[in-house]
């Protein structure tokens, strides 16, 4: 446990009961859970090894019931932990002790689909896949595909920016939704953006989107839906060197192809997952990648003979082209269930999530290769391989004494190197508080501060989901202050004209 | 008037720097082209990033590029086409519009105004495109954001805020931009004779077709206007053409013009444009050369309208019947470009009132100095977001340093 939280305030703890029946004095009847029992399911997220019970639970029904627990906590100097489904990897929804945790799981309406706009408006607790099964009849879908579709929020996808295996060719959250309302921690319920292409003024909807639920609790979203490509077809391409997968990206990406998907797996990936869904992965090859092409059946034909021809010249030593949809289907399966897949072969482990520049692969996986030696700990690989987003897998036993630490160390240093070779420490996890104490090995002290000013323009108090993604809580004021250097400054001598 | 030419990011910091000791605001300039857009901003210090132009990295296979903000536009568009790539935002050069040179226009102004093009309904626009930046912000400190991978979000995503914030928050000193493969190969469907309403149809049943339609603009009919280049050539001034494009390699884009052709058989039978003519016409859209500075309606306002699409076309022909003006359609009618007959207050009052009905805003793009002093140049927000607008500004910029006062009139802080 090398993870610490901001140390609860005893103050607060103390008027707890107070706060519980004020809370119930807004939202009336089961809303309120505060019983140690029925908290226990609200205790993690999906990062799961950090667990803390919240002081109470809260589930508001309305905007308006947000509103006023927000501005109640405001007023009393409460924190507020939001959270979606709970699904987060990186702990951006684990409670605090002395916080009130804010669930959006009441709210499961869609509000409107718009199929001549192409948007549909939703509350937050519906789940992604929801959103597509609802405008399906219609040829409609909701592009960005987190691997947990099935349970995670829209509202908790835009707290994350989350991605999924579409997102090289059509992009993250971020880059689909277009306006939300959204509560701010004082109460005050704004609307921005809406059915419009963009928004007036600044993209606050783009700094909401990834602000991981600090920054204001979001009620209602509007996001945009396309129309499902007529087809997708998939290859399934082993190779003996991961350095030749690599370079077969590389060139794919350089031929102009932008592929609906283009996912790579190690051996240690390969072996588990074909173990667990078999899909018919060839097993003694170094790397496996799936390449899936959508769009209309001519191209995507014409599209697959260009990727097949690319990964011979890559000396791919196998190939397999899906000729029907239940075949696409199952060389998906494979990937789709890597983490379980993984999770049977280990007692334990942990997905970290960073992002590379995508021709440091080879090296990537060659020092992390390195790194599992030196941990004495097993590790998979499954990649994003198109946009250069890893999650390597770290296996271990939290039974045996030392191994969870060792692991988060393992990790740590897998992300200092994403880092290293140019890339960033997340790519559709987010920092939450996994990866909180690792920002400074990418930003710098100014860098941050530039970001905490902006949660200032949100919540001056820092009241909202704090002890989350930045390492250290620095006051407002203390952030504002405009250091005046040297007095009156001339301006530098610079070529005038 | 006093004009400094900064060299590279440390000068920029000690430049606004030296500018928050003396409470001396900054105009922040790339070639200037777009100067003449926003309120009139009260300084006598200009900030010039123009000589920030190198190219630090261009990396055809990561699909990004590196550059100073100051890199000239055109330069690096023509060094990525080279490598059969582009800016998928399509960015529009806006210097036919407002009279500038044609060649001017920086990379960091193009993010910084954040003007897309007709692809923005299928690719998003400048911000969906920059991966990171290093920026000075107000209080002479340099920080980063976002990365250079495609993946590139650790922490809030400060490059969407910085994209279309008109120079008012930072000072973009390089920034990493995302390119894509350009497509082979282009279609356009060309419809005649709609009227705005029912132009608004057909585009919007386009858009929601499996066909990936990337443009989609509609020019109504005009006695004023006197196309000329590739809309003369289409015929733009006997009939409205509506025009829908579909690109991607040959055999794919043929196809789906084929079948969206079929699928909008009940508004016309379609002609279709082949590849160099389709870029032309689409150029033309882009930079909005019907609403040209040398045209005869050079004089009059011109404002851009962003709203939901499929009121776009109601929305338009009553503006344009209301005030006499001329509107061009974009983004499937998302984009309206107007321009309106010469007035006190270029007709804000009435286009603020019937934009925001529809959940729509307005920007003017064009207009005389005595205009600008005179109404909100950039559509007034709800009070709640408005003051929201400036908390973040005051977080990046304490002072007002930085291009104080051309998006939102305020008094110094």
């Amino acid at each position: 446990m090398t993870i610490l939280m901001p140390a609860a305030d005893e103050a607060v703890l103390q008027r707890r009961e107070s706060i519980v029946s004020a809370l119930r004095q807004i939202v009336p009847g089961e809303g309120v859970i505060s019983s140690a029992a029925e908290m226990l399911p609200y205790e993690s997220d999906g990062f799961t090894a950090y667990r803390q019970p919240p002081m109470v639970v809260v589930l508001p029904e309305t905007t308006e019931q947000v509103s006023q627990v927000l501005r109640y906590c405001h007023d009393n100097g409460i924190k507020v932990v939001p959270r979606g489904s709970g699904t987060s990897l990186s702990g951006g929804s684990m409670p605090l002790a002395d916080a009130v945790l804010l669930g959006l799981g009441k709210f499961k309406r869609i509000r409107e689909i718009d199929f001549d706009n192409r948007v549909v408006v939703t509350e937050p607790g519906v789940t992604n896949l929801a959103i597509s099964q609802a405008v399906a009849h219609a040829g409609f879908y909701y592009a960005p595909d987190p691997s947990s579709q099935i349970a995670c929020s829209i509202g908790g996808n835009i707290a994350e920016n989350s991605g999924g295996v579409h997102c090289l060719k059509y992009g993250m959250t971020t880059n689909n939704v277009l306006g939300c309302e959204i509560v701010l921690i004082n109460g005050e319920i704004l609307r921005i953006g809406g059915k419009a292409p963009e928004c007036a003024g600044y993209d606050l909807m783009g700094i909401i989107t990834g602000s991981e639920g600090l920054l204001g609790v979001v009620t209602e979203v509007t996001v945009r839906i396309l129309q499902k490509p007529e087809t997708a077809r998939a290859l399934m391409i082993g190779f003996a060197e991961v350095e030749q997968a690599g370079e077969c990206v590389a060139r794919v990406i350089s031929a102009g192809i932008i592929p609906g998907g283009m996912e790579m797996m190690d051996k240690p990936a390969i072996h588990a997952a074909e173990a667990f869904v078999h899909a018919g992965y060839p097993l003694d090859v170094e790397a496996l990648l799936i390449v899936e092409l959508d769009g209309p059946s001519v191209e995507v034909d014409d599209l697959i003979k260009r990727v097949e021809t690319i990964a011979q010249g890559c000396g791919s030593t196998t190939c397999q082209i899906s000729t029907s949809e239940q075949e696409r289907v199952l060389f998906w399966a494979g990937r789709k269930a890597a983490f379980p897949a993984v999770g049977r072969i280990s007692p334990d482990y942990l997905c970290m999530d960073g992002t590379i520049p995508r021709g440091k692969l080879p090296l990537v996986l060659t020092r992390m290769q390195e790194m599992s030696v030196k941990y004495g700990l097993r590790c998979a690989n499954v990649f994003h391989a198109g946009d250069g987003n890893l999650h390597p897998l770290i296996l271990y036993d939290a039974n045996q004494p030392g191994e969870m630490e060792r692991a988060e160390a393992f990790g740590a240093d897998i992300l200092r190197l994403c880092v290293e070779v140019g890339g960033v420490l997340t790519g559709e996890h987010g920092v939450g508080i996994e990866k909180r104490d690792l920002m400074p090995e990418m930003f710098s002290e100014i860098d941050l501060a530039q970001q905490q000013r902006l949660k200032c323009a949100f919540d001056t108090q820092g009241l909202l989901n704090p002890g989350k993604v930045f390492p250290t809580l620095h006051r407002c004021a203390e952030l504002g202050r405009v250091h005046v250097h040297g007095g009156k400054l001339a301006f530098p001598e610079l070529p005038r004209f | 008037m006093e004009i400094l030419k900064v060299r590279d990011a440390a000068d920029v910091e000690q430049v606004v720097r030296a500018a928050v000791a003396n409470e001396q605001p900054l105009e922040i300039v790339g070639h200037g082209s777009k100067r003449q857009v926003g309120l009139p901003m009260a300084t006598n210090a200009v900030l010039d990033l123009s000589a920030l132009n190198a190219v630090t990295a261009y990396e055809p296979d990561e699909l990004i590029v590196t550059v100073g903000a100051g890199a000239p536009l055109a330069d690096v568009l023509s060094m990525i086409d080279a490598k059969n790539q582009h800016f998928a935002f399509e960015p529009m050069n806006p210097a036919g519009l407002l009279g500038a040179g044609h060649d001017a226009g920086t990379v960091g102004g193009m993010l910084a105004t954040g003007l897309a093009g007709p692809r923005r309904i299928k690719d998003g626009g400048a911000r969906d495109h920059l991966l990171g930046a290093h920026a000075v912000s107000g209080f002479g400190d340099s920080f980063k954001t976002g990365g250079r991978v495609v993946k590139n979000v650790t922490g809030y995503d400060l490059c969407k805020l910085l994209a279309g914030s008109w120079g008012t928050l930072a000072v973009m000193t390089e920034v990493t931009l995302k390119v894509m493969p350009r497509p082979e190969c282009q279609r356009t469907l060309v419809l005649r004779g709609l009227d705005d309403v029912t132009a608004g149809r057909a585009m919007t049943a386009a858009l929601g077709s499996p066909y990936d339609v990337s443009g989609a603009a509609h020019l109504p009919l005009s006695a004023l206007r006197t196309p000329d280049g590739a809309l003369a050539d289409l015929g733009a001034a006997q009939t409205a053409v509506t025009l829908l494009r579909l690109e991607g390699i040959t055999v794919s884009a043929t196809q789906r013009a084929t079948s969206l052709a079929k699928a909008l058989a009940t508004f016309g039978s379609a002609e279709v444009l082949t590849d160099d003519m389709s870029a032309a016409v689409w150029q033309s859209i882009r930079d909005v050369t019907p609403l040209a500075a040398t045209t005869a309606l050079g004089a009059w306002p011109v404002w851009r309208i962003v709203c939901p699409p499929a009121s776009g076309g109601a929305f338009g022909q009553q503006l344009a019947h209301d005030t006499g003006g001329e509107v061009i359609y974009d983004w499937g009618g998302g984009l309206i470009w107007a321009a309106l007959p010469p007035a006190a207050d270029a007709h804000a009052a009435l286009l603020r009132q019937r934009a925001g009905a529809i959940g729509g805003h307005a920007t003017l793009i064009r207009g005389s100095e005595a205009v600008r002093q005179s109404i909100d140049v950039f559509h007034p927000q709800s009070s709640g977001v408005a003051a929201l607008s400036r908390r973040v500004k005051h977080s990046f910029d304490p002072k007002n340093i930085l291009n104080r006062g051309r998006m939102v009139r305020e008094a110094t802080t």
